[in-house]
């Protein structure tokens, strides 16, 4: 029972299809599964995004160093074909020095109110400062304060990139809001300071539950957790402890678990024995750059946080490019991809089809890439030839 | 001390938002502990008067006693002046606490160094790690793992040549944690300037000693600005100390995206890391050569030092001559050149290179037949 019905409420959770009546039900009867949960997966009002004047309104936010030059390949190709999106762009900056707005918490709780509204965004990555004396990550603090619990990053070889491994397909999914990035750390006394990982039920069920959930809408066979339970009894044993309970529930998938540092040598060694993992937010960060690596580096891995109420689509492997920022290398394909992923998710499959495939023809045929693939095409370049593409196929 | 504890006990609960107080605690800080220039970490055992040193011997589990097996014999092929003297780290209970028995404690404290084949540790039956336990028992507060490629075995990765060192005694792996209600466990990651200091320190020593010339930090303290925050800027006070090595520090997501892409620009640093970073890297860089059976670690104390193969006990294998003894063989290397007896280790270690890099006597794992007993006399003969 609990199964069928999550399963169904993951099929609307990536490839939203225009059945009203269906989506009703599965709302109901998710929620009923839930009814001692104190935190729910998700709300049907996810999946029904409001349309005025015939066009869905999405959160654009950039994002700091190559942010910029990418969204704006993202707003030509988008435009070029027609996709009835509106953007409402946030310049949210987290570098302080960044003009005109600089990092300033007004621009991001406008982004934070911008997203709560539309319920949907396509967002870069904010840079954060070390300085000790500075802010929490606006990345992090936007998850937390939106609850986007759930980071989705997709691993898969595309067509043509050649990397040293091959059929790598693997999916991480990654606790978002609680774990080491609580941001709760104090000085007991001068030179020792105590940072909390702070792991609980309700959060590791969510996201087994999310886990299991994606896994059968988008038919996958294996589960895996990643852990340290071996060393943090009581906080990884609390998160396997929950997975393989839930997992009692999925008999039609399979499920283990595996330690973060014998996971991370498997993915270097062995990658194409990884199907869906799971796992708490420091190793997620850890195993989505490695894994990145194994496909062609952050410039091609799509990726987004789900949350109940907010779904925001995010290149998978997080990073600001600053090194790279202005000089027209930066490769789109990751924040392209990611609004592929949007467009599935507000059942526009069409054009998410059209966009998408016209990105893996251009890296396919190999004649035009960006620095990061082997080339030495620009990122306007691999725009355009994405542009000529998607006009060929009509 | 009146002074420093009213600033200390405000500061107490207080997160990152409240950095102000946290700086002014830190200037007093920088006083407390002075930096030292003595060499950290230095073998200081002696001979006995057949001018063997004595080594303690921690077999191990599974296939341990075939792998120590294997070393012995080649030790005593390659005449090194080693005395073993095997000892027994079934773990006892003591004060309701999981320890070692007190002769093998009073092994290594007597030798000062110690040879370790494969532990198991049960998952969830309330025992503390006895690699853990063995650890803090002796202090041994730095994890070195170099990684080197071997010719003979083939992976996605060529030539790759790291060196990385852990912090081997606090930060996520303290073992604090506890349950603040039902379904809420709060877990301790600890960073002291005094571990922090002593790793690093060793890390800059350890990069003179192997002739590199960078040392680089690897951290998360865009998101852990105290902890790893802390860690970086021991690491920068540090780093004037050895104005000959260069420093720099990276994110721990770069490290893991850029080594994974292409290690090789590592090949001339020392990366130094926090606990869990360290732990997962180092196994990971490990994936970059083929696995745990063809990397030593050393775990590195002050009083005295373990070197120990780091894979698991294997228990489906023990007992049936299949073992591949690499790893504890190239463990045992890393003893011999921190015991000083270098030429030796330079010696055993070509010939175990030619041996693997040659492809005839290889073990199952790396895709051979041969057993145990046949890696072990190609080595032989070839010495």
């Amino acid at each position: 029972m609990l199964s069928r019905n999550s399963s169904r409420a993951a099929q609307r959770l990536l490839r939203t299809s225009a059945q009203p009546a269906q989506r009703l039900n599965f709302a109901r009867g998710f929620a009923s599964v839930q009814d001692d949960a104190p935190i729910q997966t998700l709300q049907s009002d996810l999946f029904k995004p409001t349309k005025y004047g015939g066009k869905y309104t999405v959160t654009l936010i950039p994002g700091d160093g190559i942010g910029g030059e990418v969204a704006e390949s993202v707003k030509t190709i988008f435009k070029a074909d027609n996709v009835p999106i509106t953007w409402e762009q946030v310049d949210v900056s987290g570098l302080d020095d960044a003009t005109p707005t600089g990092r300033t918490e007004d621009t991001f709780n406008q982004a934070v109110a911008s997203l709560r509204r539309n319920k949907l965004g396509l967002k870069g990555i904010l840079h954060t400062p070390i300085s000790r004396t500075g802010h929490q990550s606006f990345n992090v603090a936007m998850r937390q304060e939106l609850d986007i619990y759930a980071s989705i990053c997709l691993i898969k070889n595309i067509p043509g990139l050649e990397t040293r491994h091959k059929n790598v397909d693997l999916c991480i999914i990654r606790e978002n809001t609680e774990g080491e990035y609580s941001g709760l750390e104090h000085q007991s006394v001068p030179g020792v300071v105590e940072s909390l990982k702070i792991i609980t039920r309700a959060k590791s069920e969510r996201i087994a539950k999310f886990a299991f959930s994606f896994a059968l809408a988008n038919h996958r066979k294996k589960v895996t957790c990643i852990h340290k339970a071996n060393i943090m009894k009581l906080a990884d044993g609390l998160f396997r402890g929950t997975f393989q309970r839930l997992a009692k529930d999925y008999p039609q998938l399979e499920c283990n678990d595996m330690i973060v540092d014998n996971a991370s040598m498997q993915c270097v060694s062995r990658p194409q024995q990884f199907d869906v993992l799971v796992m708490p937010n420091l190793y997620g960060g850890i195993l989505s750059n490695i894994a990145a690596a194994l496909v062609g580096g952050p410039g091609v891995v799509p990726g987004c946080n789900m949350g109940r109420d907010v779904a925001v689509f995010e290149p998978g492997c997080r990073h600001v490019g600053l090194d790279i920022k202005g000089r027209d290398q930066a490769n789109p394909t990751a924040l392209l991809l990611s609004g592929a992923m949007l467009l599935r998710h507000l059942g526009l499959d069409d054009h998410a089809n059209r966009i998408s495939n016209a990105v893996y023809d251009v890296i396919a045929q190999g004649k035009v890439r960006t620095p990061d693939m082997g080339g030495n095409a620009t990122n306007k370049e691999f725009t355009r030839a994405i542009l000529g593409s998607m006009e060929n196929a009509l | 001390m009146l002074a420093l504890r009213s600033i200390a006990a405000p500061a107490q609960r207080q997160c990152l938002r409240a950095a102000p107080r946290g700086v002014v605690t830190m200037s007093l800080q920088n006083q407390r502990f002075y930096s030292s220039k003595d060499s950290v970490a230095k073998f200081n055992g002696t001979k006995d008067s057949s001018g063997l040193y004595t080594v303690s011997l921690i077999e191990g589990d599974g296939i341990g006693p075939e792998i120590a097996v294997a070393v012995k014999d080649i030790f005593a092929a390659a005449k090194t002046p080693i005395k073993w003297e095997p000892i027994n780290v079934d773990p006892i209970l003591k004060d309701g606490k999981t320890a070692i028995p007190d002769a093998a404690i009073e092994s290594i404290k007597r030798n000062k160094i110690a040879l370790k084949g494969p532990l198991a540790t049960p998952i969830g039956k309330g025992h503390v790690s006895l690699n853990l336990t063995l650890r803090r028992t002796f202090n041994l507060f730095a994890n070195l793992r170099p990684c080197r490629s071997v010719a003979g075995f083939k992976t996605p990765y060529d030539n790759v040549d790291t060196v990385l060192i852990r912090e081997n005694t606090e930060g996520e792996y303290s073992g604090i944690e506890h349950v603040v209600v039902d379904g809420v466990v709060q877990s301790i990651k600890l960073i002291t300037r005094e571990a922090s200091e002593r790793v690093l320190r060793y890390a800059f020593q350890q990069a003179q000693a192997i002739g590199r010339k960078k040392v680089r930090v690897v951290h998360k303290a865009t998101i852990m600005k105290m902890s790893d925050g802390l860690f970086l800027s021991c690491a920068q006070n540090i780093a004037k100390e050895y104005p000959d090595i260069e420093f720099d520090a990276e994110l721990l997501d770069n490290t893991c995206l850029k080594m994974t892409t292409d290690p090789l620009p590592y090949n001339d640093k020392v990366l130094v890391m926090p606990n869990l970073y360290g732990d997962i890297l180092s196994d990971m860089c490990a994936g970059l050569i083929g696995g745990l059976g063809l990397t030593p670690s050393g775990n590195i104390g002050d009083e005295c030092s373990i070197f120990e193969a780091v894979h698991g006990s294997a228990p489906d294998i023990a007992g049936k001559g299949l073992a591949n003894p690499t790893a504890l063989l190239l463990s045992s290397m890393m003893m011999l050149r921190h015991m000083g007896l270098g030429e030796y280790a330079d010696r055993i270690e070509k010939a175990a290179f030619a041996t693997l890099a040659e492809g005839k006597a290889l073990t199952g794992d790396l895709g051979g037949k041969a057993s145990t007993q046949d890696f072990t006399s190609a080595i032989i003969n070839k010495l």
